[in-house]
């Protein structure tokens, strides 16, 4: 590999980094043909983990960090004097091909800055992940972050070649969005997720490809003022109204060259988490929208016990649960007990009676789920679930997720 | 037989081969059971290499066992794990599920059940962490490209691995190779082979360093959290990774760059505002009809199969657009709307009606041509209603450009383009509204009539030429 492509690598790698949508999940199984490369596993595989604890799971980079948006937030916006490139075509399937067979990587998360016109610049995008398919006969993984502001013809093509096509909401309000993102609309941004939805949904029921692996998108958490409650909402109205596979929260984290319209400091990376572990309760733990609001503060989750737990210690009347008798629907909202915990004990407990040892063999966050259960030989002491202290026992020692 | 035996209560000793037998611990489990030997009494014990014991007797004689499917499967699970345990642990397991228990597997919180998920659950890890951290080198040298991994999984699980390589890069000559045995994949067939050794994989590949620089850019300082790298990636799979070198390096110097982007004040933008380009950016969309058919003419056909797309044909500002549902075969040839059987039917009834072809605009819903071939015929197929919306942003702008007074849906797909919906023609037929801001006319499409018996065509055929007249005074009104 030469310098001058490993240079552009580089910058373009650096770039990108700030999308936190980096999985290969969700693509349906499949496996190279004769003379084709590449598969895809269903979950998904990290190939790698950076210090910062995140999977590099694709090749993702920009096609190229010169932009004409002013999006406050973002590093590569026209104002920031970044050092800049621009990959050729040819450069990213060249990359992707060879990172690819040499396992460093489950495929390509391809975006870019708007150069010229979002429409060429889509036509772009588009164009590596046809070379990718056609020419080489990739069968990896291919996601593209797709330009809103893009002609609605060019994001149904883009829906061909792509395993997976996500466009950022990247602010949860309007007034965010036009004060921080000047070139950006809610309104055109909604109406891609809305067609790119549709079209899904189409080509599933006529067994068409069109974005497999379905359609994500990404928040940033802490450069506005809107609360959890209000990302909470957002990201239901997202999962109910378009069918998302995924919303992912990025934290906004200090970037070179900052702009002065942001912040001073960022979010705690704890409040990210937190905010994860909400989207959780809404899509695998029956939680409506109105329950997760009910695990907030003020409209804030709480840093120091996660959403379930929080719920959980504002409802303790519904506590304790015997494990023995309690519906799914139910052991589903006790903390520590995850969704797989609870089918476990489901299944188990038609052959016999569970006993906290029992328990113990099914989760591993006993911890916090013993003040809220009864076993077959255990039952909270003195009244545990009632005691003012629960939540100062359960509470997790700040960690050192903070940044400074 | 083992003198244990003739008294029927001693020891049964089974020896199996190294790694994962799991032929030979299939058979012994039928010869134990069939023999009613209780696990207690069972010593087992493996082999120093594979292949030497256990795998090769006394297959067959014994009849196959009838197990619970999540029994076979895991014991298929677990025998690759190292534990010495395993074989008496899956036996006690098949055991109790023979004797009352058939259905222990749900209880997820038996002791035995427990560790044996649990050791499913490390085999699982460490086949996905191979999958994950294996790294080709390409081998230097003249012929198709060959790649060479060297990889030390924890637990025998190279065979089980290795399909996964297959289905991943069939196209290439790969060798995997393990402390334990070698995989070696031709692009047409998969043999494992002897243990290798790091030295027989190569020492360096060109695209390492690239690897590398893309490690440690896409690495974010600010969010440093080496407790959760360390868990998904233990430090025991780093010296067969190329890019953890960076990893030092990286974690010494982020506090820093950190603490150099915050206290580094916002800058001013060094270049000069690009004011010009910025506003050229609204300039995209197609300025002319002539754009946008440049546009539709080098897009490809969202069914492969077009020769080439078939644009619509009449002039901008004709008074009346008729839309069809797609090219048909003559139309896909010629790459013009409207010249095949269903086209030139169309001119006749036009023509009948008082129309003239030449003043109208035509064109159709779908802009490529959807067939089956049946020897040497293409049969045309009815476009899906998701096709029609993939095409229905073009034909929007078009009818945009040529902005007609009158729009006339030919058939059940123009209709659905036009309106959104899908509307049945026998009922809505005759003057339409699709929201747009001409009016819109609903008919059947030509090629209805062509399939009609031969009693049924006079009639509907006089029926279109009836509608066509309206759709002329309609046409006619709406211009005074």
């Amino acid at each position: 590999m030469d310098e001058a492509l490993a240079k552009k690598l580089r910058i373009l790698a650096d770039a990108a980094k700030y999308d936190a949508s980096c999985s290969s999940s969700g693509a349906p199984k499949r496996t190279a043909g004769k003379g084709e490369l590449g598969s895809t596993t269903g979950a998904g595989i990290c190939h790698a983990y950076t210090p910062d604890g995140r999977c590099i799971s694709l090749l993702k980079i920009l096609l190229t960090n010169y932009c004409l948006f002013d999006c406050a937030y973002c590093v590569n916006r026209r104002s920031s004097n970044v050092a800049r490139a621009k990959f050729t075509v040819e450069e990213v399937v060249t990359l992707t091909v060879e990172f690819y067979k040499r396992n460093y990587i489950e495929g390509l998360f391809l975006s870019s800055g708007i150069i010229k016109s979002p429409d060429h610049t889509m036509e772009l995008l588009t164009r590596v992940a046809k070379s990718l398919r056609r020419d080489h006969g990739f069968r990896g993984y291919i996601h593209l972050k797709s330009i809103p502001e893009a002609s609605p013809w060019l994001i149904e093509e883009a829906g061909l070649y792509a395993d997976r096509l996500s466009i950022n909401v990247e602010l949860p309000t309007e007034v965010s969005l036009e004060r921080l993102a000047p070139e950006k609309n809610g309104l055109v941004i909604q109406n891609a997720i809305q067609q790119i939805g549709e079209r899904i949904v189409e080509a599933k029921a006529e067994k068409r490809r069109f974005s497999p692996a379905g359609q994500s998108t990404q928040v940033i958490v802490g450069a506005d003022a809107t609360t959890d409650e209000a990302l909470m909402r957002k990201s239901a109205h997202l999962y109910g109204s378009f069918n998302l596979k995924r919303v992912y929260y990025s934290a906004f984290s200090p970037i070179p060259d900052g702009s002065t319209i942001l912040p001073l400091k960022s979010p705690p990376l704890q409040r990210e988490h937190r905010l994860y572990q909400g989207d959780w309760l809404l899509r695998y733990y029956g939680f409506t929208p109105d329950d997760v609001a009910d695990a907030t503060e003020d409209g804030m989750f709480a840093l120091d016990v996660d959403p379930k737990l929080a719920w959980a210690l504002k409802h303790r009347a519904h506590f304790p649960l015997d494990v023995n008798r309690a519906d799914r629907e139910w052991l589903l909202r006790v903390p520590g007990l995850g969704a797989r915990a609870v089918d476990k004990i489901i299944r188990a407990r038609r052959h016999t009676r569970l006993r906290l040892e029992d328990v113990a063999r099914l989760t591993s966050g006993l911890k916090r789920a013993r003040p809220f259960l009864i076993t077959e030989d255990y039952r909270p002491s003195g009244g545990l679930t009632d005691r003012l202290d629960l939540r100062a026992r359960l509470a997790e020692p700040p960690k050192q997720l903070s940044l400074f | 037989m083992d003198p244990g035996d003739l008294f029927g209560a001693g020891p049964r000793a089974v020896s199996l081969a190294a790694g994962a037998d799991v032929t030979g611990f299939r058979n012994a489990v039928r010869r134990l059971v069939a023999g009613d030997v209780p696990p207690e009494r069972v010593v087992w014990s493996v082999g120093e290499a594979p292949g030497l014991f256990g795998a090769t007797d006394e297959s067959g004689e014994t009849p196959p066992l009838a197990l619970p499917r999540g029994v076979a499967d895991l014991v298929t699970r677990v025998v690759p794990h190292r534990d010495p345990e395993r074989y008496a642990l899956l036996y006690t397991l098949v055991w109790r599920v023979l004797h009352g228990e058939r259905r222990l597997l749900e209880v997820s919180s038996d002791p035995l059940v427990h560790r044996l998920e649990r050791m499913a659950k490390a085999i699982a890890r460490d086949l996905h962490k191979m999958h994950a951290f294996l790294r080709f080198r390409l081998v230097e040298g003249e012929g198709p490209e060959r790649f060479v991994a060297w990889f030390e999984p924890d637990h025998h699980i190279l065979q089980a691995a290795a399909p996964f390589f297959v289905g991943r890069f069939r196209s290439l000559h790969w060798t995997i190779l393990t402390p334990e045995g070698s995989a070696l994949w031709d692009t047409s067939a998969l043999t494992f082979g002897p243990p290798g050794r790091r030295e027989d994989a190569p020492t360096r590949d060109g695209f390492e360093a690239g690897w590398r620089d893309y490690y440690e850019s896409t690495f974010n300082p600010a969010r440093t959290n080496l407790a959760a790298m360390r868990a998904e990636m233990p430090k025991k799979y780093w010296r067969n990774m190329p890019e953890t070198a960076a990893i030092p390096g990286l974690v010494r110097a982020a506090a820093s760059r950190t603490d150099s982007m915050i206290e580094r004040a916002p800058q001013k933008a060094i270049k000069r505002d690009p004011v010009r380009a910025v506003a050229a950016m609204a300039d995209q969309a197609p300025e002319s009809l002539d754009a946008l058919n440049a546009i539709i003419r080098r897009s490809e056909p969202l069914v492969p199969g077009a020769t080439q797309a078939v644009l619509g044909e009449g002039r901008v500002g004709a008074a009346i657009a008729f839309v069809g549902e797609q090219p048909g075969d003559h139309e896909d040839r010629q790459g013009r709307p409207f010249v095949g059987p269903a086209g030139q039917l169309l001119s006749k009834a036009m023509a009948e009606a008082g129309l003239v072809r030449g003043d109208a605009y035509l064109t159709n819903a779908v802009k490529h041509f959807k067939f089956e071939e049946r020897g040497k015929r293409r049969i045309h197929q009815n476009p899906t209603a998701g096709e029609v919306s993939h095409y229905r942003w073009w034909l929007e702008r078009e009818l945009d450009f040529v902005a007609p007074r009158l729009v006339v849906a030919l058939g059940a797909t123009a209709v659905l383009a036009l309106a959104g919906r899908a509307i049945p023609v026998t009922r809505a037929r005759g003057p339409a509204e699709f929201g747009k801001g001409y009016a819109g006319f609903i008919t059947v499409h030509p090629s209805y009539l062509l399939r009609l018996p031969d009693g049924a065509k006079d009639e509907a055929y006089a029926a279109f030429v009836q509608d066509l007249r309206r759709v002329g005074e309609l046409a006619t009104r709406l211009a005074a």
